[in-house]
């Protein structure tokens, strides 16, 4: 049933629908929305004439303007380009230790730094250098090959083990899966690092002898370490093959460690770390140096 | 409510022009707020070299705001919720006071509604000259005003707009920049967007706005009561209403002339005498002409007045006009202006000068290092609000022998002037004297120049025991 019927409140004709007795009023658009609305038609007329629009069978209408998001951006990232490589430039040019001397150089090496550092070195050492069981913190001060920049620079660049000529190649011997030591020589050894990690050492215990014989030659009389072999120092509580935990009661803490040193003396295991001058420009790896460096650790 | 009315058709108002002491008041404060508006960007106030000398700035590429002597960093912008809330509160005691003083005499879309009907009767004519041109068939010379209006119109729309982008730059060097064309695209379309809403708003909405846009409107009426001033029609003194020849007695009827003469310079085209209502930004100009008509008829002005309902009322009974500004709603609505006022004032003259936050690294609480100490890393942030370089020094407080150092050197700590410096400290603790996972430890800098101390308080990680 549509009627259309002159309303007599408002002299307009209703639309004729009805729904439980009320009815609607025909009222037209205002002639400024009618206006809008064609001056939108007309304008995006224009803009599938000016800018690329409808798609065609393997391609699309360019447009008059020529315009592509994709060209823009690249152009974008050209022009980002040219400034970075100044900076850069500058980065490069000088020692390192003069990027760390110049506040404007150093700022912007750490800001680069971390992003570089977050997207290359995090999965292994963690953010901020947190490190990980089997990969070393890089925030405090204990460094396998050396913590003054240009070392670790050299270290970032060849890496270890890492199959580059001119990176890190140490490897300690298996001590015990070889039978250089027995098992129970390796439990004196292990019982006498820990007091050396404890700076407590106790030189009447049997492993000092073992120690002084097959240890110290790479880690030092005292456990203090040699990183010109990648020997770690042993006269501290930090552990690259333990766990991070730090909840630990002493007790259980001390076997772990112990646990920890015999597994390494007996079948050593050993890090690899890749040579990221085949990856990285040299800008890159001297702003990871700066940023490595004043990590907190650096010498 | 038959008869009303369903659909209001906004037919365009041409409000008469009329002469008088509240017509007065509104030429004399149109031409000083636009005066200030257009004016205030070319003030200077001296700060020193390298800092902007415009008096009234907002800096956005330097995330500054300057207002003569005082300088708002960004993260201050409290201050400017502080001033709305004074300028709402103003408002409210405003209008219980003295009702829409706002609306009629001080607000934006009544000033420019006001110089734009100006504008139609210089070029077209007055009120009558106005409606019969709205209604003659198109000719050139009709194409010829019409266009006049809209250009003269659309250059006090620019000004208006250009003026505001004014209030962002160097008015000095902007307005020649702008106007010849050398100005970035982005203050071309300021101009355009507020000058088009100037030129829509002033021109064509009018007072389409107070009736359907403003909440202010809307609200008032919650802050008035019987002793707030309003503009308002004496009934019992008008009515009967009636028309009146010069010579005849008011002997039996009321002393209103029906000349509508008060709906004619309407600029919202209301009748007063049917009370006091939304429609009515209460500007007075009806008034104006209400008591030139009784000035003619030689009755005593004030039919049409300036005047609360209390009085109006205790007139009607016969007993003397009581009017009071003093009452509960006034007192309280004036309490909270003074505290608020108080604050906001109190909070400037405490203002610092310099600030210290202190972030503690997250990527790693602490750090043990090779000699057992525990290290906990820091990024400090030394706001410096004063024009000139200085130099702080730094320690901490809750630790036992803690060690200090400051990535690139320090302290002691350079904060360039007018900047935020940016630190990282690293703060190391033997290890018997991180007792606990977490120990308070506040940052202490001291100014080198003038020995005054800022603390801040972080915490200091340690392992668990």
């Amino acid at each position: 049933m549509t009627t259309v019927e002159k309303d007599p409140v408002t002299g307009r004709q209703t639309t004729g629908h009805e729904w439980d007795g009320i009815r609607e009023l025909n009222t037209p658009l205002p002639r400024w929305w009618i206006l809008v609305f064609w001056v939108c038609v007309l304008w995006s007329a224009g803009m599938w004439l000016l800018m690329p629009s409808w798609p065609l069978r393997n391609s699309f209408t360019v447009g008059l303007l020529g315009y592509s998001s994709r060209a823009a951006l690249e152009q974008d990232l050209a022009t980002q380009a040219v400034e970075r490589a100044l900076w850069r430039e500058r980065l490069v040019s000088l020692p390192a230790e003069a990027v760390e001397a110049d506040p404007e150089l150093l700022t912007y090496a750490r800001a680069g730094g971390r992003i570089a550092f977050e997207e290359n070195c995090a999965p292994c050492h963690g953010v901020g250098g947190v490190g990980a069981f089997g990969y070393p913190t890089l925030a405090d001060d204990e460094w396998l090959w050396g913590g003054t920049l240009a070392e670790i620079e050299q270290t970032i660049k060849f890496g270890a083990r890492s199959g580059n000529p001119q990176g890190h190649v140490s490897e300690m011997p298996r001590f015990g899966a070889d039978g250089i030591l027995t098992p129970d020589q390796i439990e004196q050894v292990a019982h006498y690092v820990l007091t050396l990690a404890d700076r407590a050492p106790k030189p009447d215990l049997p492993g000092a002898t073992l120690f002084a014989e097959n240890c110290a030659v790479c880690h030092g009389e005292s456990g203090e370490g040699n990183s010109m072999v990648g020997a770690p120092p042993l006269n501290n509580q930090i552990w690259l093959y333990a766990s991070k935990l730090t909840n630990q009661s002493p007790e259980v803490r001390a076997a772990e460690i112990q646990a920890t040193v015999i597994r390494q003396v007996t079948r050593p295991r050993h890090g690899a770390m890749p040579a990221w001058s085949e990856r990285l420009d040299p800008g890159t790896i001297r702003m990871l140096a700066v940023y490595v460096h004043t990590l907190g650790g650096g010498r | 409510m038959s008869g009303t009315p369903l659909y209001a058709k906004s037919e365009t108002i041409h409000p008469r022009s009329v002469k008088g002491r509240f017509r007065r008041w509104k030429f004399a404060l149109l031409a000083l707020l636009l005066s200030w508006w257009h004016l205030a960007p070319f003030l200077r106030w001296d700060r020193g070299a390298g800092a902007p000398d415009q008096a009234i700035l907002i800096d956005m590429t330097g995330r500054r705001a300057y207002f003569f002597a005082l300088e708002i960093w960004p993260q201050e912008i409290y201050y400017l919720t502080g001033i709305l809330v004074v300028s709402a509160i103003a408002l409210f005691l405003i209008s219980a006071l003295y009702g829409r003083v706002w609306c009629g005499f001080l607000c934006w879309q009544t000033i420019y509604t006001d110089l734009f009907v100006q504008v139609e009767r210089l070029v077209i004519g007055d009120r009558a000259r106005r409606i019969t041109f709205d209604r003659a068939p198109w000719s050139p010379g009709k194409l010829a005003r019409k266009a006049a209006v809209h250009l003269i119109w659309l250059i006090l729309a620019a000004a208006c707009g250009v003026s505001f982008t004014l209030y962002f730059g160097n008015a000095p060097t902007m307005l020649p920049a702008l106007l010849t064309g050398r100005e970035e695209a982005a203050v071309y379309g300021a101009v355009a967007v507020v000058g088009g809403l100037c030129y829509l708003l002033a021109g064509f909405a009018r007072e389409q706005v107070c009736l359907y846009m403003c909440p202010y409107s809307r609200f008032q009426a919650a802050m008035f009561d019987e002793h707030s001033l309003i503009v308002g029609y004496e009934p019992w003194r008008g009515e009967p209403r009636g028309y009146w020849r010069r010579g005849q007695s008011f002997e039996g009827r009321g002393h209103c002339l029906d000349c509508r003469m008060c709906v004619a310079v309407c600029p919202t085209g209301i009748d007063i005498r049917d009370g006091s209502q939304l429609g009515c930004i209460g500007c007075g100009l009806c008034i104006d002409a209400c008591d030139a008509m009784m000035d003619r008829a030689g009755l005593p002005r004030g039919l049409v007045a300036w005047d609360s309902i209390a009085s109006q009322a205790a007139r009607a009974a016969g007993a003397p006009a009581r009017h009071r500004l003093v009452r509960p709603r006034t007192l309280v609505y004036g309490a909270i202006l003074t505290v608020s006022v108080g604050l906001i004032g109190w909070s400037l003259s405490a203002r610092t000068t310099t600030e210290l936050t202190v972030l503690h690294e997250r990527a790693l609480l602490y750090v043990r290092l090779s000699d057992g100490s525990i290290r906990n890393g820091y990024v400090l942030k030394v706001q410096n609000m004063v024009r000139r370089d200085r130099w702080f020094d730094l320690s901490v407080q809750g630790l036992d022998h803690p060690r200090l150092s400051v990535i690139g050197g320090g302290p002691p700590l350079k904060v360039a002037s007018d900047s935020v410096g940016s630190f990282t400290v690293f703060v190391t603790a033997n290890a018997a004297n991180a007792t606990g996972r977490r120990l308070p430890l506040t940052f202490l800098l001291r100014d080198q120049a003038d020995g005054r101390e800022i603390r801040t308080d972080s915490l200091f990680v340690g392992p668990d025991r």
